[in-house]
């Protein structure tokens, strides 16, 4: 792990400050940061206050006045979330005082609030009935009827039931601070208050479901999941998301093998609070009705039957091993949604099996580029490992830049991180885009490229001397303090005095840069970013962008033409002799086709196999169907994609929820997952490779996940990960970064998806909830 | 296109830049638009917000906050009857029961011909005047029914 920064000082924090401050809670004493509030310090040294309204890291509402705590010489009870920590001050939280206090407040909250646990989707994970247990009393003495209230659907995954709201005002605080979207209010006053959305009678906002994931009862509850379980029925499983490529933890609530639900239950991965509306709601594709139970074989007349295991894979090796025999071509493309293990012995099977190097995957960003950049002498300078940051990192960054791409759609996670820098640690962004991403609203400086491309710009910043400067190329946006956003474009921008001469000048004031880049910068455009990197002070670090879950992992294992696992020059014979040796077969020494190459083969008859493994390449290079006859297609997927309806053999897999294994995000934190749903019928990509390998006279031994990590640990550059810190479900930093990777001769081939939270690819056309969310169709 | 006349916008633009918060102005923002439009109407509260950096809701928040705001439109004269204690005690109670019955509406109810409407309110400052009523910004003080008629029988009068 790169080390973390200590606690962002204190704004205004005198210099003179004390260290610690000392305290006495129920008659210990404990020490603490000065500014510290009494519930931080309390529940760190395992006192317990109790507490609705107060969240970590959200600002302070006092409203719930359940942490009333006694401090002595102050005649009245405390709410230990707005009191600060100061010296010499005696608290005592377990008093008759403190119990009573405790008591009421419970009875007070649950005047209005119904006793419908048995029917609340809360129930048995709520923070009142817990409370209540715990603290509350048996009798009430409200004996007035309670104020009935409909409930309201506010959006296709949000509901809210009026009755139930005990007003903490978390929802509206982590909407508006957190995700800095601001769909939540407050209307009316008293007795009558209510959470208002933003639209009246409904929300128009991300749909994250931060608000019902921090619901400490069951006011706003999910769309996808109510009234279907109840909590305790279900298992609930760890999982990495199958959508972008952040790796966010999401708690799969597993029932009988269904998949129930995605949720942020223990707020231990390295997503912390946050969850998106993919990695909430997106678990649906599991179960759309659509997706494959049993392989599939085109008949004489043409059409896909279904057939069983054994006999469509003995139907592809028939097939494959006359295509052998012949001296044919294979391609093989794998996926960015498959685990590291898979594709790791994926590319195994190609070039040690099949015996070709046409091999690749959806690119959508340069990592050999970054890699190659980070292992010259130029790039590594001066600069300590590692090169890379994970991203929890930014959440304590001093400054970041962010070059293209748009986390708030792309990388939520990325983007909630860089929020919280803002917010939370005072973090400088700077931020260098030709669109006008929302982002910009954290942004202590943007550079709103009016002409060129983040490209011409980062080049332009790495060596002024060439070229001039681009003055007309940009325009300076400062962030306004303007909630509107998107609805209404911003203040007309402003021209940077001095062109990005001003805002290079301003970076190298930062220590310790974090730069974000998006697939705008491929090839030499991300070795002139890494220059550039290089030469600001400090320690910078880097973070490449890419789309999918294990868009990283594929990369890393070598599902490239020219690249083996970790980076290393398929060209390199030292390189193909390590890998022969560990694999025990020759590897072929040319470079291979690409994707797009691949696919111009089948075009041109020239490849006779081609083997797709939870891929769906000819969406993006549409294929001629007539000359498809000459090449035995092999598609390997959840879903009867385009792809997969050209297919002579068609074989259902499971999804990443549905195996164990490890995956690689785009930061190259790798995670570790275990299966949670399962699906009759599928299995996984894994079992399908070594069944055909097997079939093929190659013995890639049990199909296990773990086994297979063990290999990658050993072979593959930066992979010697803590397993202790996969086991505690953390994740662990691959730095792949030595041994020089040669930079990617076709930076054409990184071809973005530009999902937006609503969208992401095949999983995301198969998922009711993302397709119901009506931002998904309104926005742009 | 501005729902509120050129000399009120003209003020908002004014009010909105002399704080360090835009949003400072918006309780005063919203009571000149009340009293220029009778109501604030969905266009004004979207203007206002647009005036301000604020969302439409962060005003809606405000206007539900406040009781004397309100979203729909009331009589062009609002009759406000005092019920608070010094009133109470000296028939405000009976004023207001008079106002409903001549008028022949509720509480929060508008006349059909759009002229009256009456609200209950709070102490308005004139407790040494018991029992006081306020119609739109005119003050009428130790009332009976009979000068709450005559009162009544004017404002009908001036239309």
């Amino acid at each position: 792990m790169p080390e973390t920064p200590s606690k962002p000082a204190p704004a205004a924090g005198a210099p003179a400050a004390p260290a610690e401050v000392h305290f006495t809670v129920n008659g210990h004493t404990l020490a603490a940061a000065p500014g510290t509030l009494l519930i931080e310090a309390c529940r760190a040294a395992n006192i317990e206050i109790p507490s609705f309204c107060y969240y970590p890291k959200l600002s302070l509402q006092a409203a719930c006045r359940m942490c009333l705590v006694e401090v002595e010489k102050i005649p009245k009870l405390q709410t230990a979330c707005t009191t600060v920590v100061a010296e010499g001050m005696v608290v005592h939280t377990e008093t008759p005082t403190v119990h009573a206090a405790r008591k009421s407040a419970i009875e007070f909250i649950l005047t209005n609030h119904p006793l419908d646990c048995p029917v609340c989707d809360a129930g048995g994970e709520c923070e009142l009935q817990d409370m209540t247990f715990r603290y509350g009393a048996a009798v009430s003495r409200f004996d007035e009827p309670k104020r009935h209230r409909d409930e309201q659907q506010w959006s296709p995954v949000v509901y809210y039931d009026r009755p139930r709201c005990i007003l903490c005002y978390r929802c509206v605080r982590v909407c508006g601070e957190g995700m800095d979207v601001w769909a939540l209010g407050v209307g009316n006053r008293g007795i009558l208050s209510t959470i208002l959305p933003n639209h009246q009678d409904h929300l128009e906002c991300e749909e994250c479901g931060m608000c019902i994931d921090i619901c400490p009862v069951g006011a706003l509850t999910s769309g996808a999941y109510r009234y279907q379980t109840r909590p305790w029925e279900m298992q609930h499983v760890g999982a990495i998301c199958a959508f972008c490529g952040d790796g966010c933890k999401t708690t799969l609530g597993v029932r009988n093998g269904v998949i129930l639900r995605g949720d942020n239950r223990d707020k231990n991965g390295i997503n912390g609070d946050f969850l998106c509306v993919k990695g909430r709601y997106g678990t649906d594709f599991t179960r759309h009705p659509e997706r494959l139970k049993s392989p599939l074989v085109r008949d004489a007349s043409g059409e896909l039957r279904p057939v069983s295991w054994a006999y469509a894979l003995e139907t592809i090796t028939d097939r494959w091993r006359g295509i052998q025999a012949a001296h044919g071509q294979f391609g093989v493309i794998g996926s960015t949604r498959c685990s590291n293990e898979e594709s790791y012995q994926l590319q195994k099977l190609a070039r040690r099996v099949l015996g070709t190097n046409h091999v690749d995957h959806h690119r959508s960003a340069d990592f050999p580029a970054l890699f190659d950049a980070l292992a010259q002498p130029a790039g590594a300078a001066a600069q300590p490992l590692p090169q890379l940051a994970d991203s929890g990192a930014l959440k304590t960054a001093k400054a970041v830049l962010l070059v293209g791409g748009d986390p708030t759609q792309e990388h939520p996670l990325l983007a909630w991180n860089l929020r919280w820098a803002h917010r939370l640690a005072g973090a400088s962004l700077y931020v260098l885009n030709r669109r006008d991403i929302r982002l910009r609203r954290q942004a202590r400086r943007m550079a709103l490229l009016t002409h060129g491309t983040e490209a011409d710009a980062v080049r332009y910043l790495a060596a002024p001397q060439r070229g001039d400067p681009p003055q007309a190329e940009l325009t300076a946006v400062s962030p306004p303090g303007d909630k509107r956003w998107p609805q209404t474009p911003p203040s007309t921008p402003q021209p940077i005095p001095g062109g990005l001469e001003e805002f290079r000048a301003e970076l190298a004031q930062e220590r310790d840069v974090i730069i974000v880049f998006g697939p705008e910068l491929t090839g030499d455009a991300v070795q002139a970013l890494v220059r550039f990197g290089a030469s600001l002070p400090g320690h910078t670090r880097y973070i490449a962008m890419a789309d999918n879950a294990n868009s990283r992992g594929a990369a890393d294992m070598g599902l490239y033409p020219d690249l083996l696992p970790g980076y290393l020059p398929v060209a390199d014979g030292a390189a193909r002799a390590h890998f022969a040796a560990a694999w025990g077969g020759d590897i072929p020494a040319a470079p291979g086709w690409n994707q797009r190459q691949m696919v111009e083969a089948v075009d041109r008859r020239e490849l006779d196999a081609l083997y797709v493994v939870g891929a769906n390449p000819f969406r993006l290079d549409p294929v001629n169907a007539a000359n498809l006859k000459s090449c035995f297609l092999v598609v390997q997927d959840l879903f009867l994609t385009e792809t997969a309806q050209a297919a002579d053999v068609v074989l259902p897999a499971l999804s990443l929820y549905e195996k164990s294994g490890t995956v690689t995000n785009t930061c190259g934190e790798v995670q570790s997952q275990r299966r949670g749903g399962s699906f009759e019928g599928a299995k996984t990509d894994m079992e399908i490779i070594h069944a055909l390998a097997r079939l093929l006279g190659a013995d890639f031994g049990r199909p296990d996940a773990d086994r297979v990590f063990s290999e990658i640990r050993a072979q593959v550059n930066g992979y010697d990960v803590s397993l202790v810190q996969l086991m505690a479900g953390r994740g662990a930093l691959a730095v792949p970064r030595d041994g020089a990777a040669p930079r990617q001769a076709a930076p054409q081939m990184i071809r973005p998806n530009h999902d937006s939270l609503f969208t992401a690819g095949t999983l995301g056309r198969y998922s009711a909830t993302l397709n119901a969310v009506l931002e998904k169709h309104s926005r742009p | 296109m501005s729902v509120f006349s050129p000399a009120t916008r003209d003020r908002f633009e004014r009010l909105a830049a002399s704080y360090p918060q835009p949003r400072s102005a918006l309780v005063p923002m919203l009571l000149y638009a009340q009293d220029e439009l009778g109501y604030l109407p969905p266009e004004a509260i979207a203007e206002i917000a647009a005036l301000l950096g604020e969302t439409e809701l962060a005003v809606r928040e405000v206007i539900g906050y406040y009781s004397m705001l309100r979203t729909a439109p009331a009589g062009r004269y609002h009759v406000q009857v005092c019920t608070n204690i010094s009133c109470m005690l000296r028939g405000g109670e009976e004023v207001l029961a008079h106002c409903q019955r001549r008028l022949g509406i509720h509480n929060r109810q508008t006349t059909p011909d759009g002229m009256f409407s009456i609200e209950e309110v709070e102490c308005m400052g004139a407790c040494a005047w018991a029992p006081a009523l306020q119609v739109n910004y005119d003050f009428h003080q130790e009332l009976d029914p009979a000068k709450v008629d005559e009162i009544l029988e004017k404002y009908r009068r001036q239309g």
